[in-house]
């Protein structure tokens, strides 16, 4: 049992205990309790409780915790609140969980990025769980007149052993919502958890396989109109002119207009407004206003230089010709160390631009008034969203609600929230309330893409084929996708990192593990390459290298710890047989660590027909602590299938600042038939805190299918997407 | 504007809308039948997917016009209370990630069973290349349409 002092985010359990004044809540929301089923609505309590801000409690014992963070199909919405059940103490069976709205004074960091949610979330969730479990003690011990210790908790029951006495939370939380909140709260002994670590089902299993209302794009208020917008159809222009006569005479179009989300301007600000002004179209249903779309009469013209993907490739290749007077890590002396070795290996890799292409294309409603405004949508970082329609509605934040929608897919895309700046300007100006909807072709030509990059590898290894020198030189448009502390500095005595960048008027962004979703393909290919000259094997050949991190590491800032990189390497060689000899399998390794979890991999592919076919892919996970061990192999699964189809198949190019493609029939995106025929996931089980679990699986797979293909065909594959690369792919 | 008389869900709905209106628009704008997703607009992505005589259909580029007295099937009136086989598949193998193209996947998984109860890997391949998932949950959705079609 850990003691935990509850002052951290102690504001948040005040103030909503203070505001609840006895506590009881009433009423369901749109967005939260969609359409209770009849099983539920018997089971209803009469009254709520609100326990704090996480989660309440009905005089049946039924419990509602509220989920903080965004869904955009990681899975927080069940994971989080099993945290919150854990330290309660509750059946899993009696639990509702409601999407919680912004809340900034109840929840810190109400974020879907970065994979950090649960990892960042874990302290505040078991502290919401066990001092609502203690407060719930502190009633029943005031009822019976016991001392709290003599009381303890099991499924939603506290027990008086000595008396034999029990009573439900239901029956105490009217007293408990009244109590304060202790100074610290006892957590549970992880090897005591009851749900983490078992597998729940998605508590919207059931509600997304009938179709029920979930989505933003499902969103609907009475009175609401349609709205879309019309940008310019090349990143580096504006409007000219705007013809809208035929386009409002348009049956059922309300108005047409132009929007300026960054009138000022601002150069900052222009990687997420790209297409500061726009034409907004109004009307009373989407095929209406996509009719009057086309109706729209618009003359461009240039604001600044429109850039093609040509030039972009020019530019990088350039930047990669030259040397960075003050590089990102420089460790020993890499240019003697290069002159002096016997060996050396050079090879560069590539990745063009990518759209997040989310399934449901942006969008958001927004219903602002004079003096306050309600958003509702799919949105990964509300709070920042509602900064920004603050600063351009006028409104203050405070008066201005955010609900996140459940999110059809974000993998980055909705951390950009201009699509509800849109909203809301165009619900401001035709004062009613608006749902503003992207067709795909919006989407797709209107991105914060996944930026190109370029990078070189460069190592020198010594006559008994020691890796002594290693060079990694990485450009970006924009941003480089080098990150100079991982691995494999630390491992090597001289080293050099350096990284270059060049703008950009195309907007670009994170996408899913931004910038490791292509370095940790560069770098994995290339140790590969590395072990084929030095003729060793290529996990043996990454385990010396761990050693040495671990044994001698060279400098101070490395940020993996090897023993655990490691770890995952050996499991996944241990469970996939690595080094058997099998027949018409050719196998590949890979393994990277980030957002706080060390991932590694085998892909076994075969050819059939000549074309490579993953088999199946071996993945080693080393996340800490598993919430809900089968949501995160659904997790692993999907990074999975996510990165070796945009490794294979996907890429933005431009044309003239025109993105050239705008929808998945030329834009293509992995199918059923080209995933892995089979993967299965290994957890590394060290009861550690938990880490990222939506991004880092994705990273490696590309080095790994790599691998295997080069012993498959001979082939080294270097520039994504493979499929332009060689024939053989088809 | 004109008068469609459509089959939906084993009712009779009255719909007053341009007679191009693709019926994904009728379902979700007309009718709030919104579990029927947009996903492309051009039948290539499959979330729009429903019933059309009971033949799963792109809803995002067949006309309203184009339906006569043909019955459609949504998502939402695939079983009476959530439980036909396909769709208690899904919840068992907890398919979706996201969710938002699953509709598409369940319509397009229970024509497929509907014509071939015992479907190969090859064949199921065939049947979903249509339907796009984004977060990769390919591998659920044909585990699930194996344990559908045993059912």
């Amino acid at each position: 049992m850990t003691i935990i002092k509850t002052t951290y985010n102690r504001r948040s359990f005040l103030k909503v205990s203070t505001a609840a004044g006895g506590g009881l809540v009433l009423g369901f929301n749109w967005l939260t309790s969609c359409t209770p089923t009849p099983e539920e609505v018997l089971a209803m309590p009469e009254e709520w409780f609100r326990v704090n801000a996480f989660l309440k409690i009905g005089d049946n014992g039924m419990v509602t915790i509220l989920s903080p963070n965004p869904e955009i199909g990681q899975n927080v919405k069940t994971s989080m609140p099993m945290v919150v059940a854990e330290e309660l103490d509750v059946d899993w069976d009696m639990v509702i969980v409601e999407q919680a709205p912004l809340d900034t004074d109840a929840f810190t960091r109400q974020v879907a990025g970065g994979s950090q949610s649960i990892r960042q979330g874990w302290q505040s969730l078991r502290m919401a769980g066990a001092t609502a479990r203690q407060l719930l003690l502190a009633a029943a011990a005031q009822q019976w007149q016991v001392p709290v210790s003599e009381l303890t908790t099991d499924q939603g029951v506290i027990q008086h052993v000595a008396s034999g006495k029990t009573i439900g939370y239901g029956e105490v939380a009217s007293l408990a919502a009244t109590l304060a909140v202790p100074e610290e709260v006892p957590l549970k002994d992880p090897k005591d958890f009851k749900i983490i670590g078992t597998s729940r089902k998605n508590v919207d299993g059931k509600k997304i396989a009938t179709g029920e209302p979930l989505f933003g794009l499902d969103y609907h208020k009475d009175g609401m109109l349609i709205a879309m917008i019309v940008h310019a159809p090349a990143f580096g222009m504006k409007i000219k002119s705007l013809d809208d006569l035929a386009a409002k005479s348009m049956p059922g179009i309300r108005d047409v207009f132009v929007i300026n989300t960054n009138p000022e301007r601002d150069e900052r600000m222009m990687q997420t407004f790209a297409f500061p002004d726009m034409v907004a179209v109004v009307g009373n249903s989407t095929w209406e206003v996509m009719q009057a779309k086309k109706k729209l009469v618009v003359e461009w013209e240039s604001a600044s230089p429109q850039e093609s993907s040509a030039l972009h490739d020019e530019r990088l290749e350039q930047l990669l010709t030259e040397r960075k007077p003050e590089p990102d890590r420089k460790d020993g002396n890499p240019d003697a160390a290069f002159a002096s070795a016997v060996k050396i290996v050079e090879r560069s890799y590539s990745a063009p631009f990518l759209a997040h292409n989310p399934m449901e294309p942006m969008n958001f409603f927004a219903d602002v008034q004079t003096d306050k405004a309600e958003l509702v949508g799919p949105i990964q970082t509300p709070q920042s969203m509602r900064k920004m329609v603050a600063d351009l509605t006028g409104l203050a934040e405070e008066q201005i609600s955010v609900m996140m929608t459940r999110q059809g897919g974000g993998f980055g895309r909705r951390l950009y929230g201009h699509f509800g700046v849109e909203a809301a300007l165009i619900s401001q100006q035709v004062k009613a309330p608006v749902k503003l909807i992207y067709t795909r072709e919006d989407d797709m030509t209107y991105g914060t893409y996944r930026p190109a990059y370029k990078v070189v590898y460069r190592a020198g290894l010594d006559a008994d084929n020691n890796l002594v020198a290693f060079h990694v030189k990485g450009a970006g448009t924009h941003g480089s996708p080098i990150f100079a502390n991982r691995f494999p500095a630390g491992a090597v005595d001289h080293y050099l990192a350096e990284s270059f960048t060049k703008p950009s008027n195309i907007s670009t962004g994170a996408w899913r593990a931004p910038r490791s979703n292509f370095i940790a393909f560069a770098e994995q290919s290339f140790l590969d390459e590395l072990a084929e000259v030095a003729g060793k094997d290529p996990i043996a050949l990454r385990l010396e290298l761990f050693d040495r991190a671990a044994a001698a590491p060279v400098g101070e800032t490395n940020d993996y710890d090897p023993e655990r990189y490691a770890g995952v390497l050996k499991l996944v060689r241990e469970k996939s047989g690595w080094g058997q000899d099998m027949p018409g399998v050719h196998r590949g390794v890979s393994a990277y660590f980030c957002h706080n979890t060390y991932v590694a991999q085998v892909v076994d592919v075969v050819m059939t027909n000549d074309k490579p076919v993953v088999q199946k892919v071996w993945c080693a996970v080393d996340c800490g602590i598993v919430v809900n061990p089968d949501a995160a192999r659904n997790q692993i699964e999907g990074g999975i299938v996510d990165g070796l189809g945009h490794g294979l198949f996907s890429a933005m190019t431009f044309e003239e600042g025109r993105p050239k493609h705008s929808n998945f029939n030329t834009y293509r995106l992995i199918r059923h038939a080209e995933a892995p025929k089979a993967i299965e996931v290994f957890f590394m089980d060290n009861g550690l805190d938990p880490t990222g679990l939506g991004e880092p699986s994705l990273p490696p797979i590309m080095a790994a299918f790599a691998n295997a293909l080069k012993k498959a065909t001979g082939e080294r594959l270097t520039n994504q997407p493979f499929v332009q690369e060689t024939d053989v792919l088809g | 504007m004109a008068n469609f008389d459509l089959r939906i869900n084993g009712e009779r709905v009255q719909v007053d809308v341009d007679p191009d209106t693709p019926v994904l628009w009728v379902l979700r704008d007309a009718l709030q039948l919104v579990g029927t997703k947009y996903g492309c607009g051009v039948g290539q992505c499959g979330a729009c997917t429903i019933h059309l005589d009971g033949v799963a259909t792109r809803s995002c580029l067949l006309p309203v016009s184009a339906i006569g007295n043909q019955r459609i099937t949504t998502i939402e009136g695939l079983s009476e209370k959530g439980n036909h086989p396909v769709q208690q598949a899904w919840i068992e193998h907890d398919v979706p990630q996201c969710g938002y193209c699953q509709a598409g996947q369940i319509m397009s998984a229970a024509a497929l069973l509907e014509k071939n109860s015992n479907p190969s890997d090859a064949e199921i391949d065939l049947a979903m290349n249509g339907n796009l998932c984004r977060c990769g949950t390919y591998l659920r959705v044909k585990a699930a349409i194996k344990t559908a079609a045993g059912k």
